[in-house]
């Protein structure tokens, strides 16, 4: 048996120590977990999200209280019961609504930087492939929650998003009524997009956290310039004290303060939208009751779907499905599409950098096309054109990465 | 000796692994099982139409297994179609009144004599048939019909609606 000190103090480091090897955890997940200093308030994105994660669990689980999942009953537990008689329910749902928004907008953002950065190449596919993997989760979290409150925009959302399953011409209306447990979104369709919601999905995404962190550990985190750190060197440095000649700091205490900052100013811009200006994240339509019979003017997903809704709609029925399939799935495959070795910032990649500046745009009109109805021919034009633009990426970037010139590091 | 080990540790693990795989596909089966459609959901099934009291150009909008069944029916200046469901002389537009692109309910637009579906830019005319060069890749569908009388029941298939089906005239 191990040595274990009869004089150790309960529960004090060195007992703890000896039971489960804090100071080794503590040792390899913050003070010689190394990040380097090369970095800017865009690396801070990974723990805003982490953090508004944990924020939309606790309001969650104070919605779950009240919320009540039967097609009779939910509306009214969300907006009579939650919504005015609910001490601080409002605050709850806000909270949620809000947070489901942002989240995208951080995730978005922790996506483009990663892009921009090239932080997908060698070495780090998996956080790449990790990271798309709880976009995905991400996605079918914010439409399962969608369904919740029952109103017009939940059940015809539903209607549609599950009708996208029959696959067009293959008529596949088996599956799609499998998938809603009858003919259209009812009871049985409700209930098990709230197990879905508050159970399954919420542990596939703590599940590809864990991962995601996971495949971040050995590639180390990227920085501003791509460089290739000697991180056992620059650690050695930092422990012997000369932290002004190392190229690293510590996860925990010294790069987490700088996470802490960025996040207090985040919070700051959240919680000013929680109690001032929440209406962006509550669609009007969707304080009318689902009603099966009655079609809203004009569907639209919320924001961050609308860039991929927008690439559905230009086209016949088939060709949209394979488009929509085509957009779903193409950010999985960039570690693989870009040919160049080079990791470095997209401003030092020629025309990378205009690729990637295009992307951002195209994806950028797409959002705006798609919030538009569907009557007018202009704007039509141009979702059609931000369409094919953006399908024609994928091809571009092979071609673009293939003749990119090799970037000589002295770093 | 130490070979003999292996091999009946093996063992252990391929017995436990095979009939983890039974197992396992009898436990997928019933979780596919479990999220069929209940009986009583598939069983809740037929309505009836009363038609005498419809007036031409003017959509009425039934309920039929949750979903909208538009009924039109069809003045004189409008075309006579293989799809029109005719009874005691007079010809109705039957349709299940959700668009063949993603299922929205298309409005009617008595002043077009169309239907047009907000979700998409969909245009049916009034004997459901898409307009072509739009989403929609198909006409309306015809739910099951049989003609009783001055009544029309939904959920039934009678000899108009399995001439109509022959035809490929729905699915």
């Amino acid at each position: 048996m191990a040595h274990f000190d009869d004089k150790a103090m309960p529960f004090g480091n060195k007992w703890m120590d000896e039971r489960i090897g804090l100071n080794t955890l503590k040792r390899v997940l913050n003070t010689e977990y190394w990040i380097p200093k090369d970095i800017n308030f865009l690396w801070a994105m990974g723990m805003v999200l982490a953090a508004t994660f944990g924020i939309l669990v606790v309001s969650g689980i104070f919605l779950l209280m009240y919320y009540k999942p039967d097609v009779n009953l939910a509306f009214d537990s969300v907006n009579y019961t939650i919504m005015s008689e609910v001490g601080y329910g409002w605050f709850w749902r806000h909270i949620h609504g809000v947070g489901a928004s942002i989240v995208f907008l951080i995730i978005y953002i922790h996506m483009f930087t990663g892009i921009y950065y090239g932080s997908y190449k060698r070495g780090r596919e998996l956080i790449w492939l990790s990271g798309m993997g709880l976009f995905v989760a991400f996605s079918a979290e914010a439409f399962s929650g969608y369904m919740l409150p029952w109103g017009q925009m939940s059940y015809w959302a539903g209607m549609v998003i599950t009708n996208l399953f029959s696959g067009g011409s293959l008529e596949a209306y088996g599956l799609v009524e499998w998938i809603r447990g009858d003919y259209v979104p009812g009871d049985a369709y409700l209930t098990r997009f709230f197990m879905l919601h508050v159970l399954l999905i919420p542990l596939a995404i703590i599940g590809l956290i864990v991962l995601h962190f996971g495949t971040l550990r050995l590639p180390h985190v990227n920085n501003q310039e791509g460089a290739d750190i000697d991180y056992k060197e620059s650690a050695e440095l930092w422990k012997a004290g000369k932290k002004k000649e190392s190229k690293v700091i510590p996860f925990s205490p010294v790069f987490l303060s700088k996470d802490l900052f960025v996040m207090g100013v985040y919070f700051i811009i959240f919680f000013y939208l929680v109690f001032y200006n929440f209406e962006f994240s509550m669609d009007p339509v969707n304080f009318d009751p689902a009603d099966g019979l009655k079609t809203p003017a004009h569907i639209y997903p919320e924001w961050y779907f609308l860039w991929s809704y927008e690439i559905l709609r230009p086209f016949s029925k088939d060709i949209g499905l394979i488009a929509f399939g085509i957009a779903q799935i193409a950010f999985v495959f960039l570690p693989f599409a870009d040919r160049s070795p080079n990791v470095a910032p997209a401003h030092k990649r020629g025309l990378f950098n205009i690729w990637f500046w295009v992307l951002l745009i195209d994806m950028i009109v797409l959002t705006a096309m798609g919030k538009l109805p569907p009557t007018d021919p202009v704007f039509a034009m141009i979702g059609l054109v931000s369409a094919v633009l953006f399908l024609a990426m994928g091809p571009l970037l092979v071609l673009i990465t293939m003749f990119e010139k090799k970037i000589e590091k002295g770093a | 000796m130490e070979q003999q080990e292996e091999g009946r540790r093996d063992f252990m693990g391929m017995a436990l692994g095979a009939w983890a795989v039974v197992g396992g596909v009898g436990a997928l089966y019933a979780a596919k099982r479990s999220w069929d459609p209940l009986p009583s959901v598939k069983a809740a099934g037929f309505t009836t139409v009363e038609m005498n009291d419809k007036k031409e150009n003017e959509l009425v909008v039934e309920k039929w297994r949750g979903k909208p069944i538009f009924i039109l029916k069809k003045s004189a200046d409008m075309e006579a179609h293989d799809r029109d469901v005719v009874m005691n002389g007079s010809r109705f537009h039957v349709s299940i009144g959700l668009c063949t692109h993603l299922g929205c309910i298309p409005a009617y637009q008595s002043d077009n004599k169309e239907f047009f579906c907000a979700c998409h830019g969909g245009v049916f005319d009034v004997s459901g048939v898409n307009s072509p060069g739009l989403p929609p890749p198909s006409p309306l569908e015809i739910p099951p019909f049989r003609i009783d009388g001055t009544k029309l029941v939904l959920g039934e298939s009678g000899p108009e609606y399995k001439k109509m089906l022959d035809a490929g005239l729905t699915v």
